[in-house]
């Protein structure tokens, strides 16, 4: 996501999709993250335009204000009032209007500059509350293919929607990064720690898959493992119980360890010298 | 005295600010085992005699299940009196049953179908700015869900917009909200869509269930109850699942661990 869009290509899209709710912690954390590299202009992306509908805005002011410039985020409200119920205007049902108005906030980001912005959708679920599947994947769509889109990332709950309408956002994806939990019921061990798993559209056709350990706590999401494996047909680590069978194996030539003196013999004369 | 189920909700601070401040709690419970006990453990919490600097606590009632002379015989047992706490102006009874609302004469002209949450939210909204210009500390409590979507004419929507609205009020004015739904109506589709999306909206969620072993005379059923974190970046623990039993007597409710009985 930080290294952005190539010349000639739509922008990278991310899914991040979760069905125990932890895939919010994995949107913040995105999304702080892509924050500090734009202000630290370590991104080709040099604002961010946030599209909020399941949190106030003031709740991601919050979030993302350790060290960061109000000045490179805008935050499209969409949660406050989005049928217009105290404020007869607005209503978020049009979609075209709202990603034109992500756009003209895109553009109002880099002022009189050049360069480009990403977008952040929190979430496709209400978007599909409000409007078709057809509207919603044309919004992104239109986004992802933007001339000024340095990249663009969204949450997705898919245990509120039917598979064939997840798989329409899957296909709209260069990276899905799915959430899950070892076990269903709902234990506290549950909900502080879940598998991750990335699945990388290549360019070329060909699909990557890489996981890793989660855990989530209130400061955060710690990755374990330290570095993202990557998912093979093959195991690439040995289990234990092939780590206490390679550990029985006798090689040849080995010393066998009887509390003897150990003797070789070497061919060149008889043991009994 | 501080029991486990205020231990799980958090309210057995000592600190002088409702600790449900900005959150919304979920209660879930089925047929064989009732949740309403929750809710009304926490109506009482509110609106106990508080110290000083508690006592611009405000509380609006939704009702769609029951009239006002329930919940003031039910509040009464557990030392709570209701109608004192609504001639103060602490407590605000909208009965969805009769469509009559605090300082409104019954009308005629009643809207029908989604467009009555419309109406209730603007109501609500209203009673939470003109509270809140008091500085005063609100919780909405809506009982039940399963009912409002009922007066919504079945539209899962409308009763989904309108507890999203009501979430804004805890950004916009720090409000408590507190609904009550029956898990048990869902059970037979395969993606309960309303139910998973309301525990998506939740801070809080307790869940009441029957024992596994079935009914007893001294465990009614258990609890559980899932208080998710949110990001505030102070290091400690996020989200918490609590688990145990509870028995409901005639003027308060027991909790304890399983096998905790003595």
């Amino acid at each position: 996501l930080r290294d952005g869009a190539l010349e000639g290509e739509h922008a990278p899209a991310l899914t991040i999709k979760d069905s125990i709710p932890l895939g919010f912690d994995v949107f913040a954390h995105v999304l702080a993250q892509l924050s500090s590299h734009i202000l630290a202009g370590k991104s080709q992306s040099r604002g961010l335009v946030l599209v909020a509908f399941t949190r106030s805005p003031s709740f991601y002011v919050d979030l993302l204000k350790r060290g960061l410039e109000v000045n490179s985020i805008q935050i499209l409200d969409c949660y406050s009032d989005p049928h217009g119920w105290k404020d007869r205007i607005k209503d978020v049902k049009d979609m075209d209007k709202l990603c034109s108005l992500a756009i003209e906030l895109g553009k109002g980001l880099l002022g009189e500059g050049k360069g480009r912005f990403s977008f952040a959708l929190d979430s496709v679920n209400e978007m599909l509350r409000y409007a078709s599947v057809h509207s919603v994947a044309r919004v992104l769509s239109d986004l992802r293919s933007h001339d000024l889109a340095s990249c663009v990332f969204w949450l997705l709950h898919s245990d509120l929607l039917e598979d064939k309408v997840a798989a329409v956002f899957d296909y709209m994806s260069s990276m899905v990064a799915s959430l899950e939990s070892e076990n269903l019921s709902l234990t506290e061990q549950n909900f502080r720690r879940a598998k991750f798993s990335i699945r990388f559209k290549r360019r070329n056709g060909r699909v990557r898959l890489m996981s890793e350990e989660v855990s989530i706590e209130r400061s955060g999401i710690t990755f374990m493992g330290g570095s993202l494996l990557p998912k093979v047909q093959f195991n690439l680590q040995l289990s234990e119980k092939e780590q206490m069978d390679r550990a029985k194996v006798v090689l040849p030539f080995e010393h066998q360890g009887n509390g003897e003196p150990i003797e070789i013999y070497d061919g060149r004369r008889s043991l009994a010298d | 005295m501080d029991n486990l189920l205020d231990r799980a909700l958090g309210l057995d601070g000592r600190g002088d600010r409702w600790p449900l401040l900005g959150k919304v709690v979920l209660v879930e419970d089925c047929v064989e085992t009732g949740g309403a006990f929750v809710v009304h453990h926490i109506i009482k919490r509110f609106l106990s005699p508080q110290p000083a600097a508690a006592s611009n606590h405000s509380l609006i009632l939704v009702a769609f299940s029951q009239p006002l002379s329930h919940y003031d015989r039910v509040l009464r047992k557990l030392g709570c009196n209701l109608v004192a706490q609504r001639d103060h102006d602490r407590f605000l009874f909208f009965d969805m049953l009769n469509l009559r609302f605090p300082g409104e004469e019954f009308r005629d002209d009643v809207k029908t179908g989604s467009s009555v949450l419309v109406s209730l939210f603007e109501k609500i909204y209203n009673a939470v700015r003109a509270l809140s210009a008091e500085k005063n500390c609100i919780t909405i409590v809506i009982d039940d869900i399963a009912l409002m979507e009922v007066v919504a004419n079945g539209s899962s929507d409308s009763v989904l917009d309108f507890l999203h609205y009501c979430r804004t009020l805890t950004s916009e004015f720090d409000c408590s909200v507190v609904a009550l739904n029956h898990g048990d109506i869902y059970s037979t589709t395969e993606k309960p869509m309303l139910m998973l999306n309301l525990e998506y909206l939740s801070n809080i969620l307790v869940r009441a269930e029957p024992l596994a072993t079935g009914s007893a005379v001294d465990v009614h059923g258990q609890l559980m109850v899932f208080n998710k974190g949110e990001h505030d970046g102070q290091g400690t623990p996020g989200s918490k699942v609590h688990n145990f039993h509870f028995r409901v007597k005639e003027n308060s409710v027991d909790f304890f661990y399983p096998g905790g009985r003595g």
